[in-house]
């Protein structure tokens, strides 16, 4: 028998705090595993939003989604249109790109979750193919005779963009350098202190992602966050209960879709770019990945997840032999050869392999993620395996 | 009227290659109940197994002799070991390298498919789709790679057989002057292909009981179960010929196109889309529906169509499966209660 | 008066007539029970009460409103709430969640993007959970996940989920089904129990003659699609009618 206990609010508060803490000192305690870099932690925190809007609907719901870079493309030529027309401020920027892609979501939401199981999946991997398609040969734009998304050099700011508000909001300071300014800071200036490094851009996405988390918290541990995971458990149960769980799963999709656009917008910040290749089926399967391996249906899982691909891609992609020969130097030198040969197939641009692998293992054995993993350990660790089953007991007993 | 002619002959072509993956991707989700996002990787592995077989054949070692070059340096001379092994004979091999690669590609295939199967497939049929969609994701990832891992990212070109190579002149069929509709001969062969593999798995299914048992398998798997027939072993035999399908289709198709590690996912999402429009679980669904969107595709490739609707040819397959899916919520030939939660 | 009133409801399922120019009226208030045969259409015409099935003519009526053309959990909202015969609860969820989610529909109706507030701080809707699973025995289980629950268990919980909602009709699918002796008469304790104070309608589908006999107010028999009796009881002992179409057949057996 299984025990649940639910967390309190100031268990909730506490992991909270733990959690902010935890965002805002990134740049000091990445420092020593070397993932201090400004780009790098952006990243972090821009797809672990990512993955937590998809844990919305994918977490609870178990709606699985395979097309949600859609709207993190959407997001991102939003936010350069923002860019282009209204000025170089992320604020309007990130407001147009959740809208946009909120609006994006409820379309696409409405049509594909008219169908459940694998139908949806496939209905939301052809919408997403075809704004890829339609993104990445301009269609829309060649339609409409304007250049919408630039093709596949992809959509970027111009010096001679109107920029309307950029006069407005940043008198005086020069914007012809054409980065992203929050009311006149440069979001890609970094201070450096005792050798940290302190960005601009970084803390911006950590206040958004801070915020995002909080609101995924409060939507967790809500009613609504209850429907939906009774949607996921039992839809035929939900219906008769009279709930109408069609708005219940289209709200969920839409919200996801919000915080993937939110997410894309976030990634115009140090580069002010919209690609069509953030829209391919391969970055809406690593959204899955980053979920599944942190662990789905989770608060943090998701967040962990992002942070472990992308910690690892950034390290592994990038490994060589060298590298390899200079990491396994306790091997004796006539195996070390052979070890070097085959850990480099899953290194560098072999690094796909390891992810593959890993994903395949993590569904195998532990389809509850990191966090799963974690808990088992903990509850072998304190015994409380030993305590519920006290309580089981008692439980029977007093039957 | 000959473009258009043209047009179903490409379409024919492209829709063959749909329809042999989503006919094995429908074999393998009506028997096992698995939902196999590793398909379009089988399609991939077959391709590459006719590289691998097609190098290997023609394979060359050096006969110790030297050999002066046009400008003065001396080379060593190579020559084909399967001319050393079996002289004359060994040419005439060499010559037919493609096609007797291809056919070597089916036993492998057939491991392949039973390898996989007994290893991991067989281990998620109690566990839920969304399960089975990321393992096999998964596994799709990691074949792919390793693929890459040895072949590198750069598609790698594969000649067709020379007897089958070249154009075929079909204007005296439709009566039109000679020369005006000539069609690459390796492609259409690869129609016939699709369509004789086709009808040999349905008359399969037809006529033998092995093939009556799989199909009263796809109809209600649990009733099969009680009549005590060891359905088991019977599935895992109908995944690796679902693989073997897939991997003939890749190896056939490396003429067509020059196969790189990626190509069995452009096909998977492609061929994914067409068992759905199809109807989960209807086998003759997936042919038709293979062939309908190759049609389509290839009729949405005409300049006259695009020059109406710009790039319409990208997104046609995607536009169609969500108005028939909108129209026909289980597809064109779907059954009720398949896939449904 | 009729809380649910059939009328000349017919179903058929390509050559099977199914449902045969069904009556029905329920009063307000009482255990009515439908017996028949294995086939006789009892399952067919609870599901034309919630929106499962639409039968082909005829109309269902409940509380002067249509039940047909409507869907589920719109039947379910006008307070018509269903136990299956397999139970139907959220297996990953635990006892109190399982029951606290009927609450919440029952609060706030078909669908509430209700965000801000804590499950956990919900106090009125927990109380009131809490004290429909005293009512059905179930509360020192209330952290207990659904899925580890033994069958008995997990039907008296949808049962508590049902009661929670407060409906006006509750439509219960073989209750007793695959159940031991002890437990069979716990449920008719149960259910004679549940709900009475509050004057909740019950319409029970039963294979089991003691079930019926000691439970229900009235008895409609259906064999082949048809009503061929309702009335009280202790004339249904006596219906010869009945005797042929369905004790008969037991006594055979």
């Amino acid at each position: 028998m299984k025990i649940l206990t639910h967390p309190t609010s100031s268990v909730d508060s506490t992991m909270m705090f733990i959690f902010v803490a935890a965002v805002l000192t990134m740049p000091i305690w990445l420092t020593p595993i070397g993932a201090a870099y400004p780009d790098l932690m952006q990243r972090f925190v821009i797809f672990g939003l990512f993955a937590t809007g998809f844990n919305i609907l994918f977490g609870l719901t178990g709606y699985l989604s395979f097309g949600h870079a859609a709207f993190l493309g959407i997001g991102s030529y939003t936010a350069v249109w923002s860019f282009k027309l209204l000025g170089m401020n992320p604020i309007p920027a990130a407001i147009f790109a959740v809208t946009v892609s909120g609006v994006f979501a409820l379309v696409i939401g409405y049509i594909s979750l008219r169908r459940s199981g694998i139908y949806f999946s496939i209905l939301t991997l052809a919408f997403a193919q075809m704004c890829y398609a339609i993104a990445y040969s301009d269609l829309i734009g060649k339609f409409l005779g304007i250049n919408l998304t630039n093709g596949e050099t992809g959509l970027r700011v111009l010096a001679d963009d109107p920029r309307m508000l950029d006069g407005v909001l940043t008198s005086g300071i020069d914007t012809s350098a054409l980065t992203v300014n929050l009311f006149g800071l440069d979001l890609t200036h970094t201070w450096v202190w005792n050798g940290f490094q302190f960005n601009a851009g970084f803390y911006f996405c950590a206040f958004v992602l801070i915020i995002a988390s909080y609101i995924a918290m409060r939507i967790f541990r809500s009613p609504f966050g209850l429907m939906l995971k009774a949607v996921k458990t039992n839809q035929n149960r939900l219906n008769y209960t009279g709930v109408n769980t069609k708005p219940y799963t289209l709200a969920a999709f839409v919200i996801s879709g919000m915080y993937a656009g939110l997410a894309g917008a976030l990634l115009c910040i140090t580069d002010p770019l919209a690609g069509a290749e953030r829209m391919q089926w391969t970055a809406s399967g690593e959204v899955v990945l980053m979920v599944i391996l942190g662990g789905m249906g989770t608060l943090m899982g998701p967040m962990l997840g992002a942070g472990i691909i992308k910690f690892s891609e950034q390290k592994f992609s990038t490994w060589g032999k060298p590298e390899l020969h200079e990491f396994l130097a306790f091997i004796p030198d006539g195996i070390r050869d052979t070890v070097v040969s085959v850990a480099s197939l899953f290194v560098g641009s072999g690094w796909h392999l390891t992810l593959g692998l890993v994903f395949m293992l993590i569904v195998i054995f532990l389809p509850g993620g990191i966090v799963e993993g974690g808990r088992r350990i903990l509850m072998i660790v304190t015994g409380s395996n030993r305590r519920n089953r006290q309580i089981q007991a008692a439980a029977q007993a007093a039957e | 009227m000959d473009a258009i002619i043209l047009q179903v002959l490409n379409g024919l072509e492209k829709g063959g290659a749909y329809a042999l993956i989503a006919l094995g991707l429908t074999l393998i989700f009506g028997t096992l109940g698995v939902v196999n996002f590793a398909h379009g990787a089988l399609f991939m592995l077959g391709a590459f197994c006719a590289v691998i077989m097609r190098s290997l054949l023609t394979y060359e070692v050096a006969t110790g002799e030297v050999e002066a070059t046009a400008w003065g340096t001396e080379v060593a001379v190579t020559t084909p070991y399967v001319t050393q092994l079996f002289g004359e004979f060994g040419n005439t091999l060499i010559d037919w390298a493609v096609p007797v690669s291809i056919l070597l590609t089916i036993p492998v295939m057939l491991i392949v498919g039973l390898v996989m199967e007994r290893g991991l497939i067989r281990h998620f049929y109690k566990r839920p789709h969304a399960e089975q969609i990321l393992v096999t994701f998964g596994l799709a990832i990691v074949l792919a790679e390793l693929i890459k891992a040895q072949f590198g990212a750069n598609p790698i070109p594969v000649p067709e057989p020379a007897a089958l190579g070249g154009m075929a002149d079909f204007s005296g069929i439709f009566g039109s002057e000679p020369g005006t509709i000539t069609y690459p001969m390796w492609r259409f062969v690869y129609f016939l292909f699709s369509a004789f593999i086709i009808l040999i798995v349905f008359c399969f299914l037809k006529f033998t009981t092995f093939g009556m048992v799989v199909r009263a398998g796809m109809e209600d798997r649990e009733t099969v179960g009680l009549l005590g027939i060891n359905i088991g072993k019977r599935f895992t035999f109908m995944f690796a010929i679902s693989a073997m399908i897939a991997g003939l289709a890749g190896a056939m198709y490396t003429p067509i196109i020059s196969p790189d590690y990626n190509i069995g996912m452009e096909f998977l999402v492609l061929s994914f889309v067409v068992v759905v429009v199809g109807g989960m679980g209807s086998l003759g669904g997936a042919v038709s529906a293979g062939f309908l969107l190759g049609l389509l595709q290839s009729f949405s490739a005409m300049n006259e169509v695009k020059a109406i609707i710009p790039g319409i040819d990208q997104i046609i397959i995607y536009l169609v499966a969500i108005i028939v899916l909108l129209v026909r919520p289980r597809g064109l030939m779907g059954r009720k209660g398949v896939m449904e939660t | 008066m009729a809380i649910l009133q059939v009328r000349n409801v017919n179903k058929r399922f390509g050559g099977l007539q199914a449902l045969d120019d069904v009556n029905l009226s329920v009063e307000q208030g009482t255990i009515h029970a439908i017996i028949g045969p294995n086939g006789a259409g009892k399952s067919t015409l609870l599901n034309c009460f919630v929106g499962r099935l639409t039968p082909d003519t005829g109309s269902v009526m409940f509380n002067g409103k249509s039940l047909l053309e409507i869907s589920p959990h719109e039947i379910n909202q006008a307070g018509v709430s269903r136990v299956f015969q397999t139970p139907e609860i959220f297996t990953d969820l635990t006892i109190l969640e399982n029951v606290m989610i009927p609450t919440f529909a029952h609060r706030d109706g078909s669908f509430k993007v209700n965000w801000w507030p804590r499950v956990d701080k919900e106090a009125q809707t927990r109380d009131h959970a809490m004290s429909v699973l005293d009512e059905i025995g179930l509360a020192d289980k209330k952290d207990i996940v659904a899925s580890a629950l033994s069958r008995g268990d997990k039907r008296r919980l949808e049962m508590a989920m049902c009661l929670a909602q407060d409906p006006k009709l509750l439509l219960l699918d073989e209750p007793t089904a695959g159940m031991s002796r002890a437990d069979t008469n716990a449920t008719i304790d149960l259910l004679k129990r549940i709900g009475k104070s509050r004057g909740i309608t019950k319409v029970i589908i039963e294979h089991d003659m003691h079930v019926v006999f000691s439970l229900a107010d009235k008895i409609a028999v259906l064999a082949q699609g048809a009503v061929i009796a309702e009335d009280l009881p202790e004339n249904i002992k006596t219906d010869p009618r009945v005797k042929e179409a369905y004790l008969g057949e037991e006594a055979v057996a």
